[in-house]
Parts: structure tokens; sequence; C-alpha cells
């Protein structure tokens, strides 16, 4: 597992293949499946969960399954089903946050540059490629020195660094819808600038708004998990599925990969189901053009 | 004489080193329309912003309705008094409209900037009846729709806010010439009907015969020549207006085969 941060940018061949497999009808139902789940994990995750995620007892450490513990234990003996349920919440509700919080920003920052353009445009551009050079981590290592180690400091470090991603590829199709002649009319009619950015600008670059959202959610999710990895984001003994993929590295060592693989499994799954729903967003959003 | 709806004195604007419009004085009469015709890049697009206030001049003063327009509008009420004063249909039915809304969606949201709610679904159909669209033209997205009726919604758009002027810039240019006639018949019916002005920005001589009483010929940035529409179009004086004119086929006009210099003497 990378430890390092960043966006990665898919191969070309490795990106027409996923545009491939994301075109399917019944791909898209099962990435919606998978989705909505773990949503409702999220939501309720704490409320069924059979056993109490932090209730330890040493005997149990490393059991395999049994009747009422269908994964077993992990290596202190706490139910590793339990502890799965619980933690989608942070897993899940952390990444969603790093997304909404990127999107505003971004989008704020992409609109008011098209919208202004000039001076503002490059100042905006400007503030965004110093960010760019900043890697998550490190931004991640500054938040947790300020605010303490800990999810909200993980989510805020992590918005930040993907602002400039968002800003950067709004700012271009905003730039395109701004050249427009109907936002030109507006102008004339005498409409506010608020009125035409909110009501015309940003609703006709909404589905890029929405693909980037998604995509972005599959990285922040690696990246928080990242984060918890190496200690700056949510703190043990709180269950959250990256945690979980770093506390069972022992494990892993003496033979028991249970608690590891099953919180990275979950991960995956997660960012694969909203990848490939992304993917398939943005090439709808295309055929539409 | 039908008062003066719109005046330009000594209008100019630079873009860097370039003089795209320079000293230009125009005057347009209540119920009365000018054309600005011109070759390509010779300014005319820029006089049109200038006027509607997309840019600002570098010199001269714009008045419309007694008003002055030269700056940029200070106030939310400034900008929709100058947007019911002087509007714009642009060339491209194809970007003039927001792709998400349909033709009602786009009036009334003018309706309601300029004669607040009440009577927005009304005015909307009475609009769309003017410019010959039916309720199921109003009710569809643009992409639905074909150029000539877009253009008759980016029309009717221009006239929901009642200004006194309408500059048309080449808005008929990109339409196959049998909806080019019914286009211009149309602005032609509307004039008789609310006695709006226009100001029609062409560079289709026939066209600007068609609806316009006066002229003005722009070459390089500068009127070359004015007058009466008639007169220019038939007895041009200026030298530029002279080629303008010739370079327009008209009927009995043959295309001519000009040898090139690397065809001649080249085997058959
Ligand atoms: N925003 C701009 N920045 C720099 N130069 C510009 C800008 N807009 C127009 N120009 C220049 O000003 C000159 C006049 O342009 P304008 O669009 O007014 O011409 P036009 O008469 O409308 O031509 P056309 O018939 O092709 O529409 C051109 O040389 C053009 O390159
Ligand atoms: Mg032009």
């Amino acid at each position: 597992m990378s430890t390092v941060p960043t966006v990665p940018g898919l191969s070309g061949a490795a990106r027409r293949r996923t545009r491939a497999i994301a075109g399917s009808g019944k791909v898209a139902v099962v990435c919606l499946i998978v989705i909505a789940v773990a949503l409702l994990v999220a939501i309720i995750g704490s409320a069924v969960a059979p056993h109490d995620p932090n209730a330890s007892n040493l005997n149990n450490s490393f059991v395999g399954p049994s009747a009422g513990h269908l994964l077993g234990f992990d290596s202190q003996g706490r139910d590793l089903f339990s502890r799965l349920l619980v933690g989608a919440r942070t897993s899940i509700l952390g990444p969603a946050a790093v997304v909404v919080l990127a999107l505003i920003a971004g989008v704020l920052c992409a609109i008011v540059a098209a919208w202004r353009g000039g001076w503002v445009d490059s100042a905006i551009s400007v503030v965004m490629d110093i960010l760019f050079a900043f890697p998550g981590i490190l931004l991640a290592v500054l938040a947790a020195a300020v605010f303490g180690p800990g999810l909200t400091a993980a989510a805020l470090a992590l918005a930040v660094a993907y602002t400039p991603y968002i800003a950067r590829v709004l700012r271009s199709a905003a730039v395109r819808e701004r050249a427009r002649e109907y936002i030109a009319a507006g102008e004339v009619q005498g409409l506010s600038a608020w009125a035409i950015c909110s009501r015309h600008l940003v609703p006709n670059v909404a589905p890029l708004i929405v693909s980037q959202g998604t995509l972005l959610f599959g990285y922040a999710m690696v990246d928080l998990a990242a984060i918890s990895f190496i200690g700056l984001g949510v703190q043990p003994p709180q269950a959250d599925w990256g945690v979980m993929v770093a506390t069972g590295q022992p494990g892993v060592l003496q033979g028991y990969p249970a608690e590891s693989l099953s919180a990275g499994l979950c991960i995956v799954a997660v960012v694969v189901a909203v990848n490939l729903l992304g993917e398939r967003l943005s090439q709808r959003n295309e055929e539409q053009r | 004489m039908p008062d003066v709806v719109l005046e330009a004195r000594g209008l100019r604007k630079e873009y860097g080193e370039l003089v795209a419009v320079d000293d230009v004085d125009l005057e347009v009469r209540e119920g009365g329309s000018l054309a600005i015709v011109g070759e390509s890049g010779s300014g005319k697009t820029t006089i049109a912003k200038m006027i509607v206030g997309l840019t600002a001049p570098t010199a001269g003063s714009i008045v419309a309705c007694g008003r002055d327009r030269s700056a940029p509008s200070r106030s939310a009420r400034e900008r929709r008094r100058r947007g019911s004063e002087v509007q714009i249909v642009f060339q491209d039915p194809y970007s003039s409209l927001d792709p998400r809304q349909t033709a009602e969606q786009a009036l009334d949201e003018v309706l309601r900037l300029h004669r607040g709610g009440r009577q927005g679904g009304r005015a909307a159909r009475e609009l769309l009846d003017l410019v010959g669209l039916d309720e199921r033209q109003g009710r569809a997205l643009p992409r639905a729709l074909s150029g000539g009726q877009r253009q008759r919604i980016a029309i009717a758009r221009a006239l929901a806010a009642q200004p006194r002027v309408v500059i048309l810039d080449e808005s008929v240019a990109a339409l196959d010439v049998s909806i080019q006639a019914q286009i211009l018949n149309l602005l032609a019916d509307i004039r008789e009907e609310t006695g709006v002005s226009y100001v029609l920005i062409s560079h289709d001589l026939a066209v600007v015969r068609q609806i316009t009483d006066e002229a003005i010929v722009m070459h390089r940035g500068r009127v070359v020549e004015r007058g009466s529409t008639a007169q220019i179009l038939d007895a041009p004086q200026d030298e530029y207006t002279q080629l303008l004119r010739a370079s327009v086929p008209r009927p009995g006009w043959k295309p001519e085969r000009r040898r090139r210099p690397e065809d001649q003497g080249a085997p058959a």
C-alpha cells in the first residue's frame, strides 16, 4: 500500500479498459448496490454491530471465524465483523467530507476565475499552482501539527490538496461556457453576476462537477486510509478501515491476514464502485455534448 | 422628426496596439433602422458590444434613450434599465441559448427580471406567438430545435424586456436563405407592431436592403461612408463601398474561372 497520497493518473491503455468496463449497464447497477450498502452501513453500522468493537479479550487473539463471530478476532481479540461495520462511518464519511469541501472550494475558485478573467484569473491560477506543489501528505503532517492528529485535520489537509485539481479541470470548462453567447445575453439583460453563475454557469458544468467528485471520492478514501496508516488520521483504538489495514500488519506477518485483508477489501470495493460510476457519469456527459 | 433613441459619438476601442474601432459616430431614430456593413474584422461586433455594455469603449460616448451608458453600470437597477433600453441578438443560434433552459424558461427569467413575477406565463406565450413558435416548441430544449427556431427564441428573449433598440449582429447569417427570409419578414412585422428600432450588422447587402433605411460602411474600424441604404447600395461614393458591392454576386453573375500562373501551360 502506498503511503504517499497523490492522485495517480491512469495510463492510456488502463484508462481505455476502465472506460469499457464502466460503459456497461450491469456494472453500473452493481456499483450502485455496493455504494448503497456501504452508505447504509456507514449510517446504521454502530447500531447493528453484534459486539462492542473495542471490547478486547486477549484470549481470543487471532481466533478464526465462529458462529457468533463471522470473521473471527483481531490481534487484541476484538470482533472483526463489528469493527468493520462500525469503521464504515469514518471510512466513508471522511472521504465524503473531503470531496464536498474540495468541490466547494474548487468550484468557487474556478467560477470566480472564469467569470472575472484577467488578473483575478491569473492570481487564482498562481495560488493553485503553489498548492499543487504541496503533496497531500505534507499538508496532512502540517495539519496534524496544527490541529493535532485526527480525522478532521487529515480531511482538511486532503481537501486543500485536492482543491487545485478540481479548480483546474473546472476552470477550463467554465471558461469555455463563459464565452458562450447565452452568458453575454444574460449580462445584456441585466442579470446579476450571481444569477448568471448560479443559474446558468454552474448548472452547465454540473455534470463535470459530479463526475470529478466521484472520481475524487475513491482517491480520498485511499489517501485518508494512507494517512491513518501512518498514524496522522483516525486514531486507534477507533475502528476505521484504513487504521485496520495498518494495525493488521503484524498479523499478516504471523499468518493471520484477516484484519488487513477484510478492511482492505472493503476499501477496494467502495473505491472501485465509486470510480466506475464516476467514469460512467463523465462518459454520459461527453455523449450528451 | 422622431426622437433619437441611440447615439454614439467619437466611439473608439483599442485592443493593445490594435485600434478596432476608430472615431465612429452613429444615430438611430425611434422606429428607424441602421445597417452597419463592412468586411470581417472591420469592427462591427466591437461597436455592438460597446453599445450593449459587454466591453467598455476606450473613448467616446454612447447615449440610449437620453441616458449615458459609456461607463459600466453601477447598480443593479441601472443594469436592468439598460437591459430594457437596448438588446442584442447574436449570430450563433447554437450558443446563444442556455442548453438546459426551454424557451419558456428563458423568457420567464427575463420577464421576471424586467416586469416582475405576475404576468409571467401569459407574456411568455405572447412572445412565443409573436415569433411564431407553438407551445410544444416553447417547452422544448434548444437541442430539439432547429437553428431558425432557436434564433426565433433569441429574438423573443431580446424583445421580452420591451427594448427600444435591438441590435442584430449577423443574426440571420447562420441560417439558410429561406429561413433568413422568414426571420427578416418577422423582424419587419415586429417593428410594425412594437415600434422598435434595429441596428442590423451584416455583410450581406441583400439582407441590409430588406430592412434598413440608413447605413454606415465600416473599413478597418472607421466609417468610410454613410447615408440612406438605397443610395449606398445603388450609388456608392466611396471606393471601398464600391469594392464591397462588386464582390456580392448578383443575378446574372457567372463564376469566372481564374487561371493561376502555375496552371498556365499545364497539359489539359
Ligand atoms: N477581445 C478582443 N481582443 C483583441 N482583439 C479583438 C478582440 N475582439 C475583437 N478584436 C479585434 O478587433 C477587430 C474587430 O473585430 P470585430 O469582431 O469587431 O469585427 P467584425 O467586423 O465584427 O468582423 P466579423 O464580420 O468577422 O464578425 C478584429 O481585428 C479583431 O481581431
Ligand atoms: Mg462580428
